[in-house]
C-alpha cells in the first residue's frame, strides 16, 4: 500500500527527501533526534549530505552554505538547540536564503525538560534573532502533516527566498500515525540568478547580509518588509471545525488542536456551541479569519502549552470585540479533554472573567 | 613585468566597494591583508581555479573580501566560515573553497568550527591572517595577542594570569590526524613573502587535487591596531611575534595522499532515485482490506521495558492500518523509558482521531504490578483489562471491568521464547474485543515481522492467546 505507519519525526525526513532536499546538518537533541537518525540513514544513501555538526551554531551555518548554493537544505532541533540557531536564521533571512528549520518544541526555559510544550511561539513567530525579519512558520498536528507541511515549507522558502520553519511539539514528533507516502517533486526551481554554486556561470554572485550604508540597509529592510506583507496576504493557512454557529471559538494549534477536536465533540453532545479555529501557519497568523469569527462568536479561548503566547495574536485579531480567554498548561503537562470541557463550561456560563 | 599587473582573479574595478577610490582596497597602509589577497589571487590564476572558486569572507577587516575576488563569494557570520565552507564543498566537491579568516574569527569565536572542519579533513583551504589584534572593531585583544601587548581591552598589556597566553593554532591543529598540510608563514621581509606565496599556492593545489584539508597561517602586521608606523610594525613582527609564532611546516602529508582521496561524493536531485526511496518507504502489510471495527479502541499498554510493550502497540496499529482505520500510537518517551517502565497509547477509530493521548482507556494491558496499580482506575466502566498473570499477582475489579487474566509469559515460554509474551497478549486482546478476525491479524503479522525465522513462533503465540480467551 502507499501508506506507512511512522513517527512524525520520521515523516519529516520523508517529506524533505520527497521535496528534493539534498543536505541535512544537525546536532542530536531529544525529542527531535529521530529526524537526525533518519536523515543519517537516507540522505547519504540518496547521494546527499548528512553532517552531524559540532554544534547547533555550526549546523545552521552549514545550512547557510548549502542554501547559498541554491540547493534545498534543512536542519532540525528542539528548543534549547533552536535558540542557538537564531543568529544563523537571522543571517539566512538577511541574505534571503531559503531553508527549512524544524523545532520539535520541548519544555523550557533553560534546559527545562524533554516533554512537549509550545512556549517557543514568541521566538518563532516574532523573530528570535536580531533585526527585522520573519520566519514562515507551519504547525503540523499529526504525522501526515509533518510530511506534507515539510514539503510545503520547502516550496514557500524557495518562493519567498526566506527560511521556513516547522514548529511541532514533542508529542507530534514522537507519535506514530498512518502517513500517505507522497509523490516526490518533479522539478526544482533554478536559482542560478543569485546562488553561488562554485561554477563559472554564477561566479559573479554574492551571498551576504551586510549592507553598509544606512540608506541602502533601510531599502533592503523595506524590500524584506514588502515580501513579508505579501506572505501575510497570500499564505495564511488554517482549519475551522464546527465554527459556523459557534458561540465559543477555541483557538489552538499542534497537538492541542487534536485534544480540542475531541473536546468540541464532547461539548456539542452537551449542547454547547463550541468550535475550533486551528492556525496551520503560525506566521502569517490567521488574523482575518479570527476577526471575522469575532463578529459572530461571543467568546474566544486560546489553549496553549505555554503560559500565554499565541493568545496575544488572538487578542490583536479579535481587537476587543468580544472577550478572549486563555487556558494554558506547561512544563510538559498536557490538558485532558474533561479538563478543557470544564473550561468551556465555565466560559459559557459566564463564570470566568475575561 | 607581470608582478606589477593586477591579477585577473581580482575585479578590474572594485564596484562593490563603492565610494570614490574604486581601484584601491579598503585596507590601511602596511596591512598584511592586501599582500595575502594578492598572493591568493595570483595563485588562483596560475592554477586556473578562479572561476570555480568560492571565497568565504569572515567578520573582521577582511569582511569585504568579496569586493576584490572575481569568483563566487559568500560573507559568513563571525567565526562560521569553515562551517559555511564545509557545506559549500560538500554540496559541490568540484568547487575550490577558501575560508579566509582573522585571528578573532578563527581562534576565538570560531574555534570549534576551525577544529572540527580540520578534524573532518574537509577538502578546503583555510587562510589564517594572524596579526595579534582585532582590527575592524578597534584594536581589542585577540586570542593571539602577545604577552605584554597593549590593546583596547588590555590597556596595561596582556597578562598570562588574567588573559591567558597567545594561542598557537598550527601547533594545535597539527595534532589531528586528518589535516594534510599545515604551515605558518609571515609577511615580514622579502624572504618571508616568497615562502608565503609558495605555501598559499601549495595549499590551493592540494585542494584542487582532492588531497584534503590545508591550513596556512600568515603572521601579518597591523600598524593601525598596533599604533606603530609600518616599518616599526614590520620590525616588531619579525623580532617579537615570530618568537611566539615560529615559522615552518607543522604537517605535510601531501606527497602521501592519492588524488581525490578526500573528495566527497554529492549527487544533484534525481527524481528516479527519490521515487525508489519513496517506494521503499511504503508499508509491507499489503493492500488495505477494509474491516469493520465494533467500536473505537482506546488502548493503554504498560509494563517493564523489554517486555515488548511498544511493539505490541505497533503490531495492533499496523493491523488497524491495514484494516483501513485511523490509528495513532504514542509512547511515553525519554528518561522514564530508561528507568525500566514502558507504556504507550494506541487509538484505532473509523473516524479522525482527536487526542492521541489515552487518559481513559477502554482496553488496558498490564504486564507488571505497578502498571495495574497505576492505570486500573483510569479504565472506563465496562472496559477490558488484560493482565499477564504470570508476572502480575494482583487482580482487577471484575464487577466494573471485563477482566482477562492470562499467563502470557508462561505460554510464551512454552511456545519457545519469553519474547513473544506480547503477541500472546495481542491474541487475547483481539479475542476479547472482536476487533479483527484472527486470520486477518495473522496475515498482517506475517508481512510485518522482519525476522522470517520468528514468524512461526509468533503465529503460535498469537493463536494461543486468542484461543485462551475464546475457549475459556
Amino acid at each position: 500500500m502507499a501508506k506507512q505507519f511512522m513517527k512524525g519525526n520520521d515523516a519529516i525526513v520523508v517529506g524533505a527527501l520527497a521535496a528534493g532536499c539534498r543536505a541535512y546538518y544537525g546536532y542530536p537533541i531529544t525529542p527531535a533526534s529521530e529526524i537526525a537518525h533518519a536523515a543519517a540513514l537516507h540522505f547519504p544513501a540518496l547521494g546527499g549530505v548528512f553532517i552531524q555538526a559540532e554544534s547547533e551554531v555550526s549546523a545552521i551555518n552549514m545550512v547557510y552554505g548549502t542554501s547559498g548554493m541554491g540547493v534545498r537544505v534543512m536542519t532540525a532541533s528542539s528548543s534549547p538547540g533552536f535558540s542557538l540557531k537564531q543568529e544563523g536564521l537571522s543571517y539566512c533571512a538577511g541574505a534571503e536564503l531559503p531553508c527549512v528549520a524544524v523545532n520539535i518544541v520541548r519544555g523550557g526555559p533553560g534546559l527545562g525538560n524533554i516533554a512537549p510544550e509550545q512556549a517557543d511561539y514568541f521566538q518563532i513567530t516574532k523573530g528570535g534573532g536580531h533585526g527585522n525579519y520573519r520566519l514562515i512558520a507551519l504547525a503540523p498536528n499529526g504525522a501526515q502533516e509533518m510530511c506534507d507541511l515539510t514539503m510545503k515549507a520547502f516550496d514557500l522558502a524557495d518562493k519567498y527566498r526566506n527560511p521556513a520553519c516547522i514548529m511541532a511539539d514533542g508529542i507530534t514528533g514522537q507519535m506514530m500515525e498512518v502517513v500517505d507516502i507522497p509523490e516526490g517533486v518533479t522539478d526544482l526551481p533554478d536559482h542560478s540568478d543569485w546562488a553561488v554554486t562554485g561554477k563559472a556561470q554564477t561566479s559573479g554572485n554574492l551571498i551576504s547580509s551586510i549592507v553598509l550604508e544606512a540608506e541602502d540597509l533601510e531599502a533592503h529592510n523595506l524590500k524584506l518588509d514588502a515580501k513579508y506583507k505579501e506572505i501575510m496576504a497570500s499564505e495564511v493557512m488554517y482549519e475551522e471545525y464546527k465554527t459556523e454557529d459557534a458561540e465559543l471559538v477555541v483557538v489552538a494549534y499542534g497537538v492541542v488542536s487534536r485534544i480540542v477536536y475531541s473536546t468540541v465533540d464532547m461539548a456539542r453532545k452537551q449542547g454547547l456551541k463550541v468550535g475550533l479555529l486551528r492556525p496551520i501557519t503560525l506566521w502569517p497568523f490567521p488574523t482575518e479569519a479570527i476577526a471575522k469569527l469575532a463578529d459572530s462568536a461571543s467568546n474566544f479561548l486560546a489553549v496553549e502549552l505555554s503560559t500565554g503566547q499565541m493568545v496575544e495574536d488572538v487578542q490583536l485579531a479579535v481587537n476587543g470585540k468580544v472577550p478572549v480567554h486563555f487556558y494554558g498548561r506547561c512544563g510538559g503537562v498536557v490538558p485532558g479533554g474533561k479538563e478543557l470541557l470544564g473550561e468551556f463550561n465555565k466560559i459559557m456560563e459566564g463564570v470566568t472573567q475575561s | 613585468m607581470k608582478t606589477f599587473e593586477k591579477s585577473n582573479s581580482f575585479y578590474k574595478v572594485f564596484e562593490r566597494k563603492g565610494g570614490p577610490a574604486k581601484e584601491a582596497t579598503h585596507y590601511c597602509p602596511g596591512c598584511g591583508h592586501g599582500n595575502v589577497h594578492k598572493m591568493i589571487a595570483e595563485s588562483l590564476e596560475e592554477l586556473d581555479l578562479t572561476k570555480r572558486s568560492v571565497f568565504v569572507s569572515p567578520v573582521g577587516c577582511s569582511v569585504f573580501g568579496y569586493y576584490y575576488f572575481d569568483c563566487g563569494n559568500f560573507q559568513a557570520a563571525h567565526g562560521r566560515a569553515p562551517a559555511v565552507g564545509t557545506a559549500v564543498k560538500r554540496t559541490n566537491p568540484d568547487a575550490i573553497v577558501i575560508s579566509y579568516q582573522g585571528d578573532g574569527d578563527l581562534a576565538a569565536i570560531g574555534t570549534a568550527e576551525t577544529i572540527h572542519a580540520a578534524n573532518r579533513g574537509e577538502n578546503i583551504t583555510v587562510f589564517f591572517v594572524n596579526n595579534a589584534i582585532y582590527g575592524m572593531t578597534g584594536g581589542q585583544m585577540a586570542p593571539t595577542t602577545m604577552i605584554g601587548q597593549r590593546s583596547a581591552t588590555t590597556p596595561l598589556g596582556r597578562k598570562e594570569d588574567i588573559h591567558g597566553n597567545p594561542i598557537r593554532m598550527c601547533e594545535m591543529l597539527a595534532t589531528l590526524p586528518a589535516p594534510t598540510y599545515i604551515e605558518r608563514v609571515a609577511i615580514g621581509n622579502s624572504k618571508h613573502i616568497m615562502k608565503a606565496r609558495k605555501a598559499i599556492k601549495k595549499a590551493l593545489r592540494i585542494q584542487a587535487e582532492g588531497k584534503g584539508y590545508s591550513f596556512v597561517e600568515i603572521v601579518s602586521a597591523c600598524p593601525t591596531g598596533w599604533k606603530m608606523d609600518p616599518v616599526a610594525a614590520r620590525d616588531w613582527l619579525i623580532d617579537d611575534m615570530l618568537k611566539v609564532f615560529p615559522l615552518g611546516v607543522f604537517k605535510d602529508e601531501s606527497d602521501n595522499q592519492d588524488e581525490d582521496a578526500w573528495k566527497r561524493h554529492f549527487e544533484a536531485f534525481d527524481k528516479a532515485k527519490v521515487d525508489v526511496y519513496l517506494d521503499r518507504m511504503k508499508s509491507a502489510v499489503g493492500d488495505i482490506e477494509p474491516t469493520v471495527l465494533p467500536g473505537d479502541l482506546n488502548c493503554k499498554f504498560a509494563g517493564f521495558g523489554g517486555q515488548g510493550i511498544l511493539t505490541l502497540g505497533l503490531f495492533l496499529s499496523q493491523i488497524g492500518m491495514r484494516g483501513g482505520h485511523h490509528v495513532s500510537w504514542f509512547p511515553a518517551y525519554g528518561p522514564e523509558m530508561r528507568g525500566g517502565t514502558a507504556n504507550c497509547s494506541v487509538n484505532l477509530s473509523s473516524d479522525r482521531i482527536g487526542t492521541p493521548l489515552v487518559d481513559h482507556p477502554n482496553v488496558l494491558v498490564v504486564m507488571n504490578q505497578p502498571s495495574l496499580d497505576m492505570f486500573e482506575k483510569d479504565v472506563v466502566d465496562g472496559g477490558t483489562i488484560i493482565i499477564d498473570s504470570t508476572v502480575v499477582e494482583g487482580n482487577a475489579d471484575a464487577k466494573r471491568l471485563n477482566v482477562v487474566a492470562i499467563p502470557a509469559s508462561d505460554i510464551a515460554d512454552e511456545v519457545g521464547t519469553p519474547k513473544v509474551a506480547n503477541v500472546v497478549i495481542l491474541g487475547a486482546l483481539v479475542a476479547a474485543t472482536d476487533a479483527f478476525t484472527p486470520e486477518f491479524c495473522e496475515s498482517t503479522l506475517r508481512a510485518i515481522i522482519k525476522k522470517k525465522s520468528l514468524i512461526d513462533m509468533n503465529m503460535e503465540a498469537f493463536r494461543r492467546g486468542y484461543d485462551f480467551v475464546k475457549k475459556a
